[in-house]
């Protein structure tokens, strides 16, 4: 049994606290022994896109602090994981910042490769469409990328056709860019927003009810557009549907 | 300092420490099993059209009855003693209906021929002319760019040149547009001798 | 100082239809490319070679370049260096003078472009027609090209129609482009064999033999080039490869990854001039030494400008190529513009949302996105950011690193936007809500639930 971490990004914390709830059950029902460190706030992130990195210190303090000393840990956001992969240091503790680095997971990887389940006993009898959120796929490798000649592969499909009843649809651009790209959606809002919607109209022409993906600001970004629209097609993080019905 | 001089010491201060060649290992792409089909398939693919030929006879007909229509042909293909001149003047290449040319090397992978100077007579010839013939010999047809470079010598002469179809555009809305500046239309000879 | 790119960028998304056609033209493009790629099982061993070439190449450019100078002259080539663009556009309008001419040919060079060297050699009073397809069509509307292989690919045929009904007089209404095309041949084919003097760009160029490489669809380079009697090849230092070899590589790489095509029409290798022409090569810095010293940049100089990047970013083909305002648009010209002037470029590097397909695409793998990323460090260290951007960095930044401070900052603003959404549901004061809702702010964070679960 592993003793997992969550990290819980926070604008999960403040405004998808469903997202966290789901992640850390659902590890809690696969057997992990999970640690929430209530120290936590932000990876950084946000700051270090917009080309303050330099302004990052108190973020990698604090991170280091609250996440030194376990197996895994796990995140349900692709893009918050590789912010920490890539970006976090400290001068004071390079060896604990090191070890941090290589065990930050992604939660559907971690759920994948680590815990390699293959049998999920969720149910979620609905039409879902897949984000597959550049972060996640490009930066961790989730998935196989359509730039590449390689074989195709899917973490977050893998798990999601386990589900029973859930019906996966994919886009024909199945990995564009959402538009969303953290300060880009204020700073860059026209592109940003006509991104969202072209993202948007692929999913609603296949008809599904619920858009999905391992990055919830994605999601919320292109919830911000289906919402204005009053558009009947919701977002779900993958972690919720996963952890739907399981018993 | 000169200007060479200025940039060339900025680039030397500039450049990182010397990185390895790397050893092109070609035995990762494919062996082609038939290169003949593929080179076809790629030369109509780039807008040519292939004729196969048995030898040059008929040609030499076809060439005759064509000029008896007023066409003005060039014709750089079969005896060197019987070629054509090609005038040095551009102006007077521009009413070149047809030229027909010898390539030395096919490619399968792409259609594309390589064309030597000499072969031209001048270097405008295969550009200007409003058709463009070229003769390959079957047996010169290698699969791929790799071997391509590897058979011909690129410095051999002044020019060389890869053609691959006729002059195309697609810079209007993307839509396919065949004869830009140059040839309206390329068909390749591939001479099968039998 | 807000992002230019960002307002230009709004004014392209004006007219949504118009986006929409332009985001499909290209991503057709992009999907022709992968068709191409994944026809070639060694598609990703060739991307290596190519940019393990390059690399090599540039660590050893010194040597490359003096050789290539040697065999370059041997082959009876004048080569020319400049420092940078105004040296660049001085050099050849001394050629054009001394030869004694005042109408000259182009074909597609963007270095050219970078430079200026159109407006510079017109207000020498030379006449320069463009003669790749595109780049004509643009000249005559007095526009910059908005994509470094589609120089026209902002624009529908209506309105080259109505353009070429202006200066070549095509029937107006007409636009089809097979009429438009051939109204441009006849034009340009008078123009071609009227004119002393030819410039081209260039694509490689081989140290060990001292050729140029040059590629194009349209034949525009080669008739310009052997119908004159001067020839001029403009480059930027980092065109250089070491052996004939490596051409097989980059051949095979560069067309698919451009237009998806397995080869221009024309590969054409020059070497010596032809009896009685004269034959100039202009190398150019213009800025190249100080990338290559940037170590965090200088592999953006392997470059080989097939703009695969462009069509596959989601950011271009929803803002065009004009709202980069620079020569070079795309995502390569977002890491190549801020060495040439990173202030007037500033905005260019924050003109993407880092979703790394240009990465992916590149064919000789440049870490595009990552360095669009390290370019962003840059400018701010540089003090090139918004002021208020600033500000709001470091109070976010304070906020995030006190973990009290966090959570009762979380709680109010949810609080808040309960209380009184009307604060943030501004369409002028805050850009996310222009188009999207907001998020629902929920009672309780994750963490205060989780508090409460364990006191249960």
């Amino acid at each position: 049994m592993y003793t997992v971490g969550l990290f819980v990004p926070c604008y999960v914390d403040q405004f998808y606290p469903q997202v966290a709830i789901a992640s850390l059950q659902l590890l809690e029902k696969l057997g992990c022994k999970v640690v929430v460190p209530m120290n936590q706030t932000c990876c950084g992130q946000p700051m270090a896109n917009s080309g303050f990195a330099s302004l990052s210190y108190g973020c990698d303090q604090n991170f280091i602090q609250n996440f030194d000393g376990l197996d895994f840990i796990v995140c349900p956001s692709g893009s918050c994981t590789l912010h920490i992969k890539e970006h976090l240091h400290s001068t004071q503790y390079p060896n604990k910042a090191d070890s941090i680095r290589r065990k930050v997971v992604e939660l559907t990887e971690f759920l994948t490769d680590i815990l390699q389940v293959n049998q999920l006993k969720g149910k979620f009898p609905h039409k879902v469409g897949l984000h597959n959120s550049c972060h996640g796929q490009r930066g961790l490798n989730l998935s196989s990328m359509s730039e590449l000649v390689a074989p195709y592969f899917s973490k977050p499909a893998s798990l999601l056709q386990q589900i029973s009843g859930l019906e996966l649809v994919l886009p024909d651009r199945s990995d564009e860019c959402c538009g969303f790209g953290g300060t880009f959606c204020v700073f860059e809002e026209a592109v940003s927003v006509k991104m969202g919607k072209d993202r948007i109209r692929e999913h609603e022409e296949n008809q599904v009810e619920f858009i999905t993906g391992g990055d919830m600001s994605c999601l919320m970004h292109l919830q911000g557009i289906l919402k204005r629209k009053n558009s009947k097609v919701q977002v779900i993080h993958i972690a919720e549907i996963l952890n739907a019905g399981y018993e | 300092m000169s200007n060479r001089d200025h940039i060339l010491s900025a680039i030397k201060a500039s450049q990182p420490a010397l990185r390895p060649l790397p050893i092109l290992d070609y035995s990762v792409v494919p062996v082609m099993a038939d290169l003949l089909t593929s080179f076809a398939h790629f030369v109509n693919m780039v807008g040519g059209q292939v004729r196969l030929l048995d030898d040059l006879s008929m040609l030499n007909e076809e060439l005759e009855a064509e000029q008896k229509q007023g066409r003005l042909l060039i014709n750089r293909i079969g005896d060197p003693a019987k070629m054509d001149e090609v005038s040095q003047n551009a102006v007077a290449l521009e009413a070149v209906d047809r030229a027909y040319i010898k390539g030395s090397i096919g490619v399968a992978e792409n259609g594309a021929i390589w064309v030597n100077e000499t072969a031209m007579g001048n270097r405008i010839l295969p550009f200007i002319c409003q058709e463009l013939v070229i003769l390959i010999e079957a047996d010169k047809l290698v699969a791929t760019m790799h071997d391509a470079y590897r058979e011909i010598q690129i410095n051999q002469e002044g020019f060389g040149v890869f053609i691959a179809g006729p002059s195309k555009t697609a810079d209007i809305e993307q839509s396919l547009v065949i004869g830009a500046h140059g040839p309206v239309a390329l068909t390749v000879l591939v001479l099968t001798h039998g | 100082m807000s992002s230019q790119h960002a307002s230009l960028a709004e004014k392209f998304n004006s007219d949504e239809a118009r986006t929409n056609w332009h985001d499909q033209t290209l991503w057709w493009v992009r999907q022709k490319r992968d068709r191409a790629a994944n026809a070639l099982p060694e598609w990703e061993q060739l991307r290596q070679w190519a940019s393990d070439i390059k690399d090599h190449t540039l660590s050893n450019l010194y040597n490359y370049l003096v050789e290539f100078e040697q065999n370059a002259l041997s082959n009876g080539v004048k080569v020319h260096w400049a420092s940078d663009a105004e040296e660049h556009n001085r050099i050849i309008h001394s050629i054009i003078q001394e030869a004694g001419i005042r109408k000259i040919v182009k074909s597609k060079s963007m270095l050219t472009e970078e430079c200026h060297l159109n407006f510079y050699l017109q207000t020498k009073g030379i006449e320069v027609v463009d003669t790749d397809l595109g780049e004509r069509i643009v000249q005559f509307r007095e526009e910059a090209p908005s994509h470094i292989v589609l120089p026209a690919i902002h624009l529908k045929k209506e309105d080259v129609s109505d353009t070429f009904h202006e200066h070549l007089n095509t029937e107006k209404g007409n636009f089809d482009p097979q009429y438009l095309t051939h109204a441009a041949r006849i034009h340009l084919r008078e123009k071609f064999v009227s004119s002393e003097l030819a410039i081209t760009g260039v694509n490689f160029a081989v140290a060990e033999t001292g050729g140029i490489v040059v590629c194009t669809n349209e034949g525009n380079a080669d008739m310009g080039a052997h119908a004159a009697r001067i020839h001029i090849a403009c480059m930027g230092f980092e065109k250089i490869i070491p052996k004939a070899e490596h051409l097989g590589v980059f051949t095979r790489l560069l067309a698919r990854s451009a237009t998806g095509q397995p080869i221009t029409t024309y590969t054409s290798h020059f070497h010596c001039p032809r009896p009685g022409q004269e034959m100039h090569i202009v190398l150019v810095d213009n800025g190249r030494s100080r990338q290559l010293g940037r170590e965090d940049f200088r592999n953006s100089l392997k470059c080989i400008r097939c703009a695969a990047c462009f069509n596959t970013c989601p950011v271009y083909r929803r803002s065009g190529g004009h709202s980069y305002h620079t020569a070079v648009a795309g995502p390569i010209g977002s890491i190549l513009n801020p060495n040439l002037d990173m202030k007037a470029n500033a905005d260019l590097p924050f003109a993407s949302t880092l979703c790394g397909s240009c990465t992916n695409v590149c064919p000789v793998k440049i870490n595009i996105h990552e360095q669009l990323w390290k370019w962003r460090q840059v400018i701010s260290a540089e003090g090139l950011t918004e002021p208020s951007k600033k500000i709001g960095m470091q109070l976010m930044a304070w906020i995030l690193a006190k973990p009290a401070v966090y959570r009762m900052a979380g709680s109010t603003a949810r609080w808040v936007l309960r209380n009184f959404p009307s604060v943030a549901k501004s369409k002028r004061w805050n850009p996310w809500y222009k188009q999207r809702e907001l998020p629902d702010a929920p009672e309780e964070s994750f963490q205060e639930w989780y508090k409460k679960r364990q006191r249960s």
